[in-house]
């Protein structure tokens, strides 16, 4: 299995990057801030308008470093892409399967009951180690039902029932997922689910966490040499890593959701770390930004068995091992795609 | 792991001089200066022989000296600093 390398973020608007021998170097007002050799980082992820020069952004396209711009916000605004990697066979027939409903019904049913199955167990995990704070019987209820869509998902052969089925576990398990939230209950909140813009803490936390957990699978399935804007579950639109959002589905609640859980439960972040903008749309401040991305960085470096391929690796690479066995179930080396199954 | 490279050059030459910084050049784009010819990298094992190798070719052995210590993977507990300079750890989140 790979090795996972770090990821630097860059957050001070005014910086240049650029690129001396083998190092990235970080300026600020000519004097240097600080100076990584590129062979140590796998990401390179700006947000505000640092500027990056040619020079970095070639070294950093051929050593298959990943090269992110986002706004302050963190929404997502270019990626830098040298040639494309794999080979064509693979991704010819990615395309076929894309073009085909009921093949790609029957990868995309195996993403979704890894998506409501990892949301069951949280639920499950919480009523086990939290069961006098929790509605049990609202808990054990949601559960029951998602087993019982899980079961109709597994027969499923046409998309728009699978998204039905998806839309109605979502529903069920975003009822609950207040009850999650056990400490700072007066700032942290989720009264549903809204992005573009977010309105409450809660929903802003969980919109930057997935837009992070999207970069690094885009990453990832590009690594193995998948084309991340052909899906399956969700359809081609200009712009959208379609199958990032697919292969997502299955680490949003273990990998991101659980994140904004510990954030908030830890007490790590603080309701004064949130501001307002005029629009309504919630925005987390500078400070906490750092915070929850050097949290992130610290939850890739834990270590985990991966469930289907029974190898310890770190939770950073679970987004490159499920890509790697999309790609291994594509080319039919595996009959399914073996979803991401937490325990 | 984490390797620890230091050098002696000759400087009295000219050649010396162009041969220190070739070699300085060398361990910049591979770690980070710790002290004035003191380097720590963090490389897996083929990029550490590679590294040894062309540093090798660099000097000039009548003249010259390097040294490598290998500190492995569990280095923390085995670095101590103490005034000026702190460095940086490659492997905890960078973030500016």
């Amino acid at each position: 299995m790979k090795k996972l390398l770090n990821t630097l973020f860059v957050t001070m608007p005014d910086t240049y990057l650029s690129l001396d021998g083998e190092n990235i170097v970080v300026k600020q007002e000519e004097s240097i801030l600080a100076r990584y050799p590129l062979h140590n980082l796998e990401a390179v992820c700006t947000f505000g308008y640092s500027g990056v020069s040619p020079g970095l952004m070639g070294a950093c396209a051929t050593r298959n470093i990943d090269l992110t711009f986002m706004t302050r916000s963190g929404r997502f605004l270019a990626r830098v892409t040298g040639e494309s990697r794999g080979n064509v066979v693979l991704r010819k027939e990615q395309y076929r399967i894309s073009d085909d409903d009921r093949r790609s019904a029957r990868v995309a049913r195996n993403m979704i009951i890894g998506k409501i199955y990892n949301h069951k167990w949280i639920l499950e995990r919480a009523t086990r180690d939290h069961q006098l704070r929790i509605d049990m019987d609202r808990m054990k209820k949601v559960s029951a039902s998602l087993t019982e869509i899980m079961k109709q998902v597994r027969e499923v052969e046409e998309l728009d029932i699978l998204r039905g089925l998806e839309g109605t576990a979502a529903v069920q398990y975003n009822s609950v997922f207040d009850e999650l939230i056990l400490q700072q209950k007066d700032d942290f909140y989720f009264h549903g689910r809204h992005k573009r813009p977010p309105l409450d803490n809660v929903n802003a936390l969980l919109s930057f966490a997935y837009t992070l957990l999207s970069n690094d699978m885009k990453s990832a399935l590009e690594a193995v040499g998948l084309d991340a804007y052909v899906g399956f579950l969700h359809r081609d639109r200009p712009g959208r890593e379609s199958l990032a959002l697919d292969v997502m589905e299955e680490l949003r609640g273990v990998y991101a959701d659980r994140f904004v859980l510990s954030l908030i439960n830890k007490k790590l972040i603080h309701g004064t770390g949130f501001y307002r903008k005029e629009n309504g749309s919630v925005m987390m401040d500078d400070d906490t930004r750092k915070i929850v991305l050097k949290a992130w960085q610290e939850r890739k470096q834990d270590k985990i068995i991966h469930p289907y391929l029974n190898e310890k690796m770190s939770w950073g690479l679970v987004p490159y091992s499920q890509a790697l066995l999309l790609a291994r179930h594509i080319r039919g080396d595996l009959d399914e795609y073996p979803p991401f199954l937490w325990k | 792991m984490l390797i620890l490279i230091t050098y002696d050059v000759s400087t009295v030459d000219r050649e010396g001089r162009k041969r220190l910084a070739k070699v300085a050049k060398k361990c910049v784009d591979h770690g980070q200066r710790v002290q004035n010819s003191v380097f720590e990298c963090i490389l897996d094992s083929t990029q550490f022989r590679r590294l040894k190798y062309e540093l090798e070719e660099l000097i000039d052995k009548k003249e010259d000296s390097l040294r490598f210590y290998n500190l492995g993977d569990n280095y923390k507990k085995k670095v101590e600093h103490i005034g000026v300079k702190e460095a940086y750890d490659m492997e905890s989140p960078l973030i500016l």
